[in-house]
């Protein structure tokens, strides 16, 4: 057991210092990679969007967003049927009631974080954040629900529902581009006026739809994983 | 001192991706190696994000019109970065699932003593 760590520790040096050795040649602070300075002189023209993060996750590699959401979905997939082999215990009988002061407190707070995650999600291009982000938000407002007013029964089909229209509207956007513009995911509504609400063409779209996918989705894994 | 402030974030980023791997390796407990996935998942994070770190950078979001675009960090790491900490989520919750799984099965979460997992 002990000769196991100490031939553990010495592997995990060697690689760890190999790998720090060539890398440690990039130095820290220094200007950025050409494709890099790319997007940020061209960014907001090209795509309309003032956070350069969101106009390269969502137009100049949308389609690597798709696979990362199809990775997602996978992932999901495969969470709910592993949990669905799980040895059911009985939840109902285990549980004891909440007190009025977590139950009032999940009534006021569940509807003001579904908000924040919808106002960052919608407000992916002009700020930080995104639907990613968003969804993350709005998955934790299930994870309240859980923690404090345990005897609500969330819809796990209801979930599934919203999980897939949005990502039929991913795929719906991406074909409509390749209908009106020639390729995959074209930015073909108008781009608007920078740094305002409706601008940057079909990113705010997108991110809406992947903030309700993603939040469906990680709301459904948390399902699963307590109710099982 | 110059040392240290060029280069904190490379050698913790590093510190975190060996503390991972070696969780990884030595423990035997599911649980465990699991958080370790999970910690070294976080350091190459930080070390992406500090690869595209410019010296008094700020972030690349145009909000105020004034902002010189050559004093912008770059953007290209913080969308990988953004793919890279979905994916964690999406690999840690699968992982867990697992545990769940193998501990029902053999009601133990040590390596050792499952005989077909035995390393």
């Amino acid at each position: 057991m002990k000769m196991r760590k100490i031939i553990g520790l010495i592997l995990m040096l060697v690689i760890i210092l190999a790998v720090a050795a060539t890398l440690v040649k990039i130095p820290f602070g220094a200007p950025k990679t050409k494709v890099g300075s790319y997007y940020i002189e061209n960014g907001t023209r090209q795509t309309g969007a003032a956070n350069i993060v969101t106009s390269v996750v969502l137009n100049y590699r949308g389609f690597d967003t798709l696979g990362e959401v199809t990775v997602l979905f996978i992932a999901a997939l495969g969470l709910g049927a592993i949990t669905f082999t799980f040895n059911k215990r009985d939840r109902k009988g285990s549980l004891t009631p909440s007190s009025l002061v977590l139950k009032t407190g999940c009534k006021f707070l569940f509807p003001l974080i579904l908000l924040f995650g919808t106002y960052i999600f919608i407000h992916g291009h002009l700020t930080p954040g995104g639907g990613f982000q968003g969804g993350a938000i709005i998955a934790s407002a299930y994870v309240l629900i859980y923690l404090s007013c345990r005897e609500k029964e969330v819809k796990r089909n209801r979930l599934i529902t919203i999980e897939s229209i949005g990502g039929l509207i991913f795929v719906g956007i991406g074909i409509m581009g390749l209908l009106f513009g020639g390729y995959f995911l074209f930015n073909f509504l108008p781009k608007g006026v920078l740094n305002t609400l409706f601008s940057a063409g079909i990113i705010p779209v997108l991110y809406v739809a992947i903030g309700f996918k993603v939040g469906s989705e990680l709301a459904g894994i948390i399902v699963d994983f307590i109710t099982s | 001192m110059g040392f240290l402030n060029s280069y904190i974030y490379y050698i913790a980023s590093f510190g975190l991706i060996f503390i991972g791997l070696y969780i990884l390796v030595a423990k035997s407990n599911l649980i465990k190696m699991i958080i370790g996935l999970n910690i070294a998942d976080s350091g190459v994070n930080l070390f992406l994000i500090s690869i595209g770190y410019i010296k008094r950078g700020t972030a690349p979001i145009f909000s105020r019109p004034n902002l010189n675009p050559k004093l912008m960090v770059d953007p290209v790491p913080q969308a990988l970065v953004l793919t890279a900490i979905v994916i964690g989520v999406a690999v840690l919750a699968l992982a867990l699932s697992f545990a769940v799984r193998l501990f029902q099965h053999y009601d133990t979460l040590d390596m050792r003593k499952i005989k077909e997992q035995r390393w």
